[in-house]
């Protein structure tokens, strides 16, 4: 079982220059029941993803994740290391293959998995060896779902993860969200597309 | 370590590929130096007497060439996000990339740097220091180098301002460089190397601290 219980996200803001994204928002996501963010285009999906995941400092409010353990951290810097992230930019090397991109990021991640398995996984066996240039954008999609499953966080970040791809792999995405949030992980999805899933459902509206 | 080698790996193998900089700044840095003795003919003694401070500006030219791209591309595609959340911080990540830099630009530079020092003439009491200069010097332009790339990260074509910005910065290795091979081809010794050492030193010591405080507030988005 992994070792985090929930994310707890009291009072948190955000303001960018004049504009206010959001304010005293407050919400817990819980391991085992996948949360879903939707809003609007410009609701602040994204800027809300980025605070959780640390780039971005809150202009309020503080983020806590609790563990099992009764532990917790506040901490931007040691909430790092247990997330999972993928953000609507692909991060993959254009000239190196998918395989080649997949196991950068394995041993950077430490990971342990097997990188055969979670190429076939994605249904990118056949594509492993070609430069991540003449991937479509699905199966650059599916390179990113690899790697999430791969390195194996227990906290998902996910940002648009159904955008671009067919329905094998929405259905793929839906899939590893359940088992993710099966096996106790916490998976924070920003989507505005529909998940096939029961998620507690978190609505940013324009402030 | 695992994970510093698997960044210094990619990174070594991006500048290889295609659109990577490894050969470029090679090809630049052998045109840029053969053109000058075109220029100022066959006059033996005057090429050997400024042969130092023509490879070396040559060389700093050359490694400034892809530099503007260290954080850039990994920033634009967002690899610099995943590469924070990984389990190397920072500062090591800055460390890798620079080390990257300076194995797939400065090292072949100096490697090829006796070829050029035949163009110039140059007596072969001034061999040794001429290569040991830009072995120990151009770490230091990879190093300082990657502060500039880090501040130049949000600026849209940045790899203009970044001569402005890193040139200033690395004289004192070019003027050391440059130096030492001038005493070695005077049959003196002026120091020249002990400030290059010290200079290369700290410059690859302090810079992944402050490429790693510059880079961090770009993650914002």
């Amino acid at each position: 079982m992994l070792p985090i219980s929930q994310l707890d996200v009291a009072n948190l803001a955000s303001i960018r220059g004049e504009r206010v994204l959001f304010r005293d928002l407050s919400f817990s996501a819980l391991a085992g029941r996948p949360l879903c963010i939707e809003g609007a285009n410009g609701a602040g999906k994204t800027t809300l993803l980025r605070i959780l995941a640390g780039f971005l400092s809150p202009s309020a409010g503080t983020i806590r994740l609790r563990m099992k353990d009764g532990g917790g951290t506040a901490d931007a810097d040691l909430r790092g290391p247990y997330i999972g992230f993928i953000g609507h930019r692909e991060a993959l090397k254009s000239q190196l293959t998918a395989r080649e991109n997949l196991a950068f990021y394995a041993a950077l991640y430490r990971a342990a998995g097997d990188l055969d398995a979670a190429l076939a996984w994605a249904g990118l066996a056949r594509v492993a060896d070609l430069p991540a240039q003449y991937l479509s954008a699905g199966q650059k999609k599916r390179v990113g779902l690899a790697r999430l499953r791969l390195c194996a966080r227990p906290l998902w970040l996910l940002d648009e993860p159904l955008a671009a791809l067919d329905h094998a792999g929405k259905a793929l995405v839906t899939a590893m969200i359940a088992e993710h949030c099966a096996g106790g992980g916490i998976a924070i999805v920003a989507t505005h597309e529909w998940l096939d899933l029961d998620c507690a459902q978190l609505r940013l509206g324009l402030a | 370590m695992s994970a510093f080698v698997a960044l210094l790996g990619r990174d070594i193998r991006l500048a290889f590929r295609a659109g990577g900089g490894a050969m470029l700044a090679l090809a630049f840095f052998i045109v840029m130096a053969a053109l000058i003795p075109l220029g100022i003919g066959p006059d033996l003694k005057l090429l050997a007497k400024v042969a130092g401070g023509v490879v070396w500006s040559a060389a700093l030219l050359a490694a400034l060439l892809s530099l503007d791209r260290l954080f850039q591309a990994d920033y634009e595609d967002g690899s610099l996000d995943l590469i924070a959340l990984s389990p190397l911080p920072l500062e090591a990540a800055s460390f890798a990339k620079i080390a990257a830099h300076w194995l797939t630009t400065g090292l072949p530079l100096t490697v090829v740097s006796p070829l050029l020092g035949l163009l110039y003439g140059l007596p072969p009491a001034a061999y040794p220091a001429l290569v040991l200069s830009l072995l120990i010097g151009t770490p230091a332009i990879s190093a300082i180098g990657a502060v500039g790339a880090s501040l130049t990260l949000p600026v849209r074509r940045g790899g203009l301002i970044l001569p402005l910005l890193v040139l200033p910065l690395v004289t004192p290795a070019l003027i050391f460089g440059a130096g030492a091979i001038s005493a070695a081809l005077n049959g003196l010794s002026n120091g020249a190397f002990g400030l290059l050492c010290a200079f290369s030193f700290v410059a690859v010591i302090v810079s992944p601290f402050i490429t790693a405080f510059a880079v961090r507030p770009n993650l914002a988005g």
